[in-house]
């Protein structure tokens, strides 16, 4: 179920901007990776690359290797739609169908698809899924209801959920906890630890605390001024980067000295 | 900021006020609130005088309202000038304008409502069979009706216009819709703002500026060539390029560009991130646009469709150039004329079936006026409806 | 474990396996594009039809077999008066629809009370959309009997403007009423357009020039109308646009004639009613001219409407929005 991933030599371009320059990574399967950095270091625009999400903006490309258990997903012949089958993606804002139902939004990735399935096996999904994100027991009265009446971080862990239902190898999570109150908050890094048993967790957050508390590892990028390409600046584990950091920029960084 | 807020406020002051009217600083300088009806009264008393000078003996209440309205407008710009200041009296002067402006626009508008609900109700409540049936062989009918005196049911009916409405209109929307629909969803999700997708919505905006008679024209030279070219061209073949459907071709080209901008809008404001979403879960792109872009955005949409219809419904000059009149019924849009309900009521008033006994033609014509009116307010109250109570759940953020 | 079971050994081994629906994305994105060209196609045939239709009228001697056209010397001499009659109905319309036009949007946007505002608004939206052949009905059965004796009137007391002299029409069936219809069916367009961009004047202008001590009136000089400079001039060419197009209302309430600077008497046509009245029955020839006509038509609306996106584009930028 769960895949590593190794970046090598990879470049992110906009146009012809050069957004993120080579980056070197490996992201070990059943594990949670945090990236941290300022505004603006690519650390989203990296994350986007895993899943080929970047490339949905018009004008963007990656040059260089990114491999999920060695295949190249940027190799020749790859449908970037299959990539995306295989690596979910939550965002930073909760972003539910509004046109459908909870049940519905678990099952969008197999319905859109236009996958036929039974109603037992469709039950067991979005069962399986909802208490996978921890939500079951607070929706499973109102699987009919329109998702978007649920609050703020019941929204994002039926994304969370939407996610899972498409049983992919690795989550990506962007900033998920950003537009959240702290309880919801919370609820969401529970549900992080716990996904980790079963999937490779990459979350972008702009919260080190966030970082310290759920991620096994930690990457800090950084940029050197504005126009310049973000870099990797530094990958350990996570109590390594935050109390013994190799790089002086990461201590900078992570000291609050910086930013 | 209202008017009645700025009275209410000038009430309270004065009642509140400690000391007498007119010697506080703050109401200084200020014409007492009785004014305007002193000006109002003087400009009714002048405007009758000058009405009946100018008249010669016979006085005309609508030329007695004008005047009286120019010179109370003129009256009050003095008064204020005289007993406040210039700028207050440009302040009035133009706040009455506007009024007058209002009402005057009003007037033609209820004055165009009111002349179609009076001169057709009562003949289509008398005569409900105007309704379904045609005009085989009304004008005997007609001349039977004027020769008793104008009373008893009238012939015939305006069965087959609104068939023919109806087939038209259809077969347009079922041209335009697809087309337009699929326009936009180009220039929207595919195109990147190369120079083919400015090509198109630069096209699209001409298009809206087409003359409804051109486009009618275009749709009778267009059918006569592919007519001419697949079939023949003896007068036999010449005559059928006057179809309900060569008027539908006529529509689309009218109701395309309105189709394109309306969806276009409609599809700009569905929001990125359920497009990203949606591809993240893997899946493709059609169908992230037929399933998840295109359902959010429906409502706007179908009202958008709804109003193009409700403006096509309404032609007369592109279909009278395209599909002629008949005086029965024809479902068949590509076969013989056809006669839509806007033509219907400018054959009928223009040229009467029975020459001698008109009245019967008008009365038909206005009961139709009255049916068409109704349709296109019908459709236009839809898309409102639609718009307002299938708009997707605001989302909870 | 319940996924797409067909699929799953599959997607263990490669990345490239293929997956289905790719088929689908190149279809529908070859249908829209499709859709795409088809309109530009549409264009380019309505620009060629009446391009290549009117060839005959525009010049007999080369493109056809008579010397001359049917209704005059030449096509010029055929359409000049009828381009005249249209500007000038047009022109009317304008001159009588705009300052009513713009004083609604006023009053709806700044004057009128919060209650009375909405229904109108509903209202002047609602009358946009009535079918221009009730305008048409109206003008010929309720407008024109009662502009007649007006008409006698105007005659009478200011029959030394050449507007007014040389007799009048007792039916009242002139093109001045036929300009007065075009007006009454405009009005709606600028109202709706001209309020829609005075609701958006924004409100801290206007505060501002409010707190300045301003009168109304001076605030809607001073904020209102420099913001809405461009929409106002652009609504008012669209309007042109839909006044020189329009057909039905000229031709029921006219009784079309020969060119004459006379407004309120019989006779002038506009280039519209001339194609209405005479199509259906014209056939080699004489569909020649019309088409011809149909064709001058729209490239006046063409350039009008040119014009008026011109305006918008260019002001975007100072118009102080955003």
């Amino acid at each position: 179920m769960s895949k590593r991933i190794d970046a090598i030599d990879l470049n992110v371009y906009y146009g012809n901007f050069l957004a993120v320059e080579g980056v070197n990574i490996s992201i070990e399967p059943r594990s949670v990776t945090a990236f941290i950095g300022p505004s603006g270091c690519g650390k989203t625009t990296f994350l986007r690359t895993i899943n080929r999400m970047h490339e949905v903006l018009p004008g963007a490309r990656a040059e260089g290797q990114l491999l999920l258990d060695g295949e190249d997903i940027y190799g020749p012949g790859v449908d970037p739609v299959r990539v995306r089958t295989m690596i979910g993606m939550v965002f930073q804002r909760p972003n539910p169908f509004p046109t459908m139902s909870i049940r519905d939004n678990i099952l969008a990735g197999h319905k859109l698809n236009g996958t036929r399935m039974s109603k037992g096996d469709a039950d067991a999904i979005v069962e399986k899924s909802l208490r996978g994100a921890n939500l079951w027991e607070e929706v499973k009265d109102r699987l009919d209801k329109p998702g978007s009446g649920l609050s703020g971080g019941q929204q994002q862990r039926l994304c969370i959920a939407r996610t899972i239902a498409v049983s992919p190898d690795v989550i990506l999570m962007d900033e998920p906890c950003s537009a959240l109150d702290p309880i919801s908050t919370l609820a969401v890094e529970d549900l992080i630890n716990e996904l980790k048993d079963e999937y490779t967790v990459v979350i972008v957050t702009h919260n080190m605390q966030q970082a310290a508390r759920v991620a096994d590892k930690t990457a800090f990028f950084n940029i050197a001024g504005t126009g310049k390409p973000g870099k990797l600046i530094e990958y350990d584990d996570t109590n390594v980067v935050f109390n013994n950091p190799a790089n002086k920029q990461t201590e900078d960084y992570v000291s609050g000295r910086f930013g | 900021m209202s008017h009645t807020a700025q009275n209410a406020a000038e009430t309270a002051r004065t009642q509140n006020a400690p000391r007498p009217r007119g010697k506080s600083t703050l109401t200084a300088g200020q014409m007492p609130s009785w004014v305007w009806l002193a000006v109002l009264a003087g400009a009714l008393v002048l405007g009758a005088g000058i009405v009946a000078l100018m008249g010669g003996g016979d006085f005309n209440i609508v030329g007695w309202l004008i005047i009286s309205a120019i010179l109370y407008v003129l009256g009050m710009y003095i008064t204020t000038r005289v007993m406040e200041n210039r700028r207050k009296a440009t302040d009035g002067l133009w706040r009455n304008l506007v009024w007058a402006a209002f009402i005057i626009a009003l007037i033609p508008l209820v004055a165009v409502i009111w002349s179609v609900l009076a001169n057709g109700l009562s003949t289509l409540i008398a005569n409900p069979h105007l309704l379904w049936e045609d005009m085989g062989g009304a004008a005997g009918g007609d001349v039977k009706f004027m020769r008793e005196g104008g009373v008893g049911p009238i012939a015939g009916g305006f069965g087959h216009a609104l068939v023919g409405t109806l087939m038209i209109t259809l077969f347009a929307a079922l041209i335009s819709v697809p087309i337009g629909l699929l326009t936009s969803i180009f220039l929207v999700e595919y195109s990147r703002g190369g120079w083919f997708s400015r090509a198109i919505t630069f096209f699209v905006d001409v298009m809206t500026g087409i003359p409804s008679i051109v486009a009618g024209l275009f749709a009778f030279a267009l059918m006569e060539l592919v007519i001419t070219t697949f079939i023949g061209d003896t007068p036999r073949h010449l005559q059928m390029v006057k179809m309900g459907f060569t008027a539908s071709v006529a529509l689309s080209v009218l109701m395309i560009p309105v189709v394109v901008r309306s969806t276009e809008e409609m599809l700009r404001v569905v929001p990125n991130e359920l497009r990203e979403a949606s591809y993240a879960l893997g899946v493709r792109k059609w169908r992230t646009i037929t399933k998840i872009v295109i359902p959010t955005a429906i409502s706007g949409i179908a009202s958008g469709i709804t109003l193009a219809i409700a403006r096509v419904a309404g032609e007369t000059a592109p279909i009278l150039v395209t599909a002629g009149f008949v005086a029965n019924f024809n479902w068949n849009v590509f076969d013989d004329m056809m006669t839509a309900l806007p033509v219907y009521i400018y054959r009928q008033m223009i040229f009467p079936s029975a020459a001698q006994a008109p009245d019967p033609s008008i009365d038909r014509a206005w009961a139709a006026a009255l049916m068409l009116i109704l349709i296109v307010m019908a459709l236009n109250l839809i898309a409102r409806i639609i718009a307002k109570a299938f708009a997707p759940k605001k989302t909870g953020r | 474990m319940v996924t797409e079971s067909a699929v799953e050994p599959q997607r263990k081994s490669s990345l490239t396996a293929p997956r289905g629906g790719a088929a689908g994305d190149k279809v529908f994105s070859g249908l829209s594009l499709t859709a795409g060209i088809l309109i530009l196609v549409t264009l380019a045939f309505v620009a060629v039809f009446l391009v290549a239709e009117s060839l005959p009228a525009l010049a007999p001697e080369v493109f056809s077999d008579q010397d001359s056209i049917e209704s005059a010397d030449n096509f010029f001499e055929y359409v000049w008066p009828l381009m005249a009659g249209t500007l000038i109905a047009s022109a009317i319309a304008l001159l009588l629809a705009t300052p009513v036009a713009i004083g609604v949007a006023l009053y709806i946007s700044h004057y009128a009370p919060r209650a009375i505002a909405t229904p109108v608004g509903y209202v002047i939206d609602l009358l946009a959309a009535i079918p221009s052949v009730v305008y048409g009905a109206f003008g010929m059965f309720i407008l024109a009997p009662v502009m007649g004796p007006i008409y006698a009137w105007l005659t009478e007391n200011l029959g030394f403007i050449p507007f007014f002299s040389d007799g009048y029409s007792a039916t009242g069936r002139t093109l001045l009423t036929a300009s007065i219809v075009l007006a009454v069916m405009v009005l709606p367009i600028i109202t709706s357009l001209c309020r829609e961009i005075f609701v958006q004047t924004p409100k801290l202008h206007e505060e501002a020039a409010l707190a300045l001590g301003a009168t109304r009136w001076e605030m809607i000089k001073m904020t209102v109308f420099p913001f809405a400079r461009a929409g106002i001039i652009s609504s008012i060419m669209l309007a042109l646009g839909r006044a020189l197009g329009e057909t039905m209302a000229v031709t029921m309430v006219l009784s079309q004639g020969v060119f004459s600077w006379n407004i309120i008497s019989a006779g002038n046509t506009t280039i519209p009613s001339e194609i209405a009245l005479n199509f259906p029955e014209a056939f080699g020839m004489r569909q020649s001219e019309l088409i011809a006509a149909g064709l001058m038509l729209f490239i006046i609306t063409l350039i009008v409407n040119m014009i008026a996106r011109w305006i918008v584009s260019r002001h975007k930028e100072f118009s102080g929005a955003n």
